[in-house]
């Protein structure tokens, strides 16, 4: 790694201040994809602001029909939370399937939702549960937030602060995972709203990162039962080809993923 | 350059350190803890797992500047001079190891498993909280043997203590 300045602020006005007073800074959550990334000499910000400290970026607030998590709360927070048990029981399991113990202790949903990885599995609830991310100078609904690999339509300097997630009627989530590295190489969020519209994220998959998935959402909307996806699959010019997986088993893995996720409504499955 | 003041294993270690230093590194470099292992570097392996304010994490993963103030346990801090803790016993008399190599990150793992879970562990539970450590020699089979044997311990433990 090379070197670098570690600044720990106490508020979002100090962090955004210093974030434009130096050159190349990059701001640090739990820092389990950017110190990895440093420490191969990928990204050398000289630089790191650490968001863990601001007041505003923490805590778990439910309401009724609402659930609004500070960025930098941390994988394991979210898996445990009780409140968010009691509403989208599907949110906590999809938290404490990410990474192993050690990484969820550290790693935050601020922190994979501002990243953006294609295979990260935060983005598909922020898109399936109609999100609406806050910053610290506006507020960005999901549909217009990602855009592309690892991009977003955060500006520099813009700081995620909380996500606002609605609550659904029912969701399920469902993730088929690459053996080795046990990132998603497909993965479905499934929710049902409670104006009835349905939302279909999926992650893992798609060339430009997660996205929805309209044809099944149509499907699902006629008749939600999971074979009403029997047969249906995303074009396959669409998704990721890899050394993991082909497009076109990526596509068939998303017909699969998704059946999955409705089959297993009010949780999650793993595989 | 920082100054770093870290508690391990119950003694406050107050360190300048450069920002990069990563919390394995001050450990093994700065404090010459060298029980904590740097196994893949790449925050995938668990061999450099110690306890962070009674989590367990991945310390080639974290810099040491950002735990400033916190308390941290590793290896080294278990045993009670020259007896181990049960969880050291139960890997030894379960041949929990062969190399030895993932054998301070498995410990620390599931010393802070079996505390979170309060003992009570059933083997599908154990498996699935040692995703994060990885063990190229015994398969694992006696590594879960030990955990499961140290929780059980634990829990007796804390059951004679309630009485």
């Amino acid at each position: 790694m090379y070197e670098t300045t570690y600044h720990k602020p106490g508020t979002l006005q100090e962090a955004v201040s210093l974030f434009s007073e130096v050159e190349e800074a990059a701001y640090l959550s739990g820092g389990h994809t950017l110190i990895p990334t440093m420490k191969g000499r990928l990204a050398a910000p000289a630089h790191l602001i650490d968001v863990r400290r601001i007041p505003e970026l923490s805590g778990i607030t439910v309401g009724p029909d609402r659930i609004i998590i500070g960025a930098a709360t941390t994988h394991a927070t979210v898996a445990a939370s009780e409140k968010i048990r009691a509403l989208i029981p599907s949110l906590c399991g999809l938290a404490g399937s990410i990474g192993d113990v050690q990484v969820r202790h550290v790693g935050t949903i601020g922190g994979s939702v501002a990243n953006n990885d294609p295979a990260a599995d935060y983005p598909s609830a922020v898109l399936a549960l109609d999100a609406t991310l806050h910053t610290d100078r506006r507020s960005i609904p999901a549909s217009e937030y990602f855009d592309g690999l690892y991009t977003t339509t955060l500006e520099p300097g813009e700081i995620l602060v909380r996500i606002e997630f609605k609550v659904p009627e029912i969701a399920g989530y469902a993730k088929f995972r690459n053996p080795a590295s046990r990132y998603a190489l497909a993965a479905a969020f499934v929710a049902r709203h409670r104006d009835g519209n349905i939302h279909v994220a999926i992650t893992g998959a798609g060339n430009a990162g997660v996205f929805r998935w309209t044809e099944a959402e149509e499907a699902l909307q006629a008749r939600f039962e999971p074979d009403a996806v029997k047969g249906l699959l995303p074009d396959e010019n669409d998704l990721m080809g890899d050394m993991h997986a082909p497009a076109d088993y990526r596509a068939n893995l998303v017909g699969v993923v998704t059946r999955r996720a409705v089959e297993n409504l009010g949780g999650i499955l793993i595989e | 350059m920082s100054k770093v003041a870290i508690t391990v294993n119950g003694t406050l270690h107050t360190k300048e350190v450069e920002d990069r230093t990563l919390l394995v590194q001050f450990l093994r470099d700065h404090l010459g803890l060298t029980g904590t292992h740097v196994g893949c570097d790449t925050t995938q392996c668990g061999a450099c797992t110690v306890i962070v304010d009674g989590k367990a994490v991945k310390s080639c993963t974290i810099l040491a500047a950002s735990i400033e103030g916190a308390s941290v346990s590793t290896v080294e801090g278990l045993a009670d001079g020259e007896k181990l803790h049960d969880v050291q016993a139960a890997f030894h008399e379960h041949h929990g190891l062969q190399c030895g190599f993932c054998t301070p990150g498995m410990i620390m793992a599931s010393v802070n498993m079996i505390e979170r879970h309060d003992g009570v562990l059933d083997e599908a539970t154990v498996r699935h909280e040692l995703e994060g450590n990885l063990c190229r020699c015994t398969g694992y089979h006696n590594i879960i043997k030990a955990v499961l044997s140290a929780a059980e311990k634990h829990r007796t433990a804390h059951a004679v203590a309630a009485e």
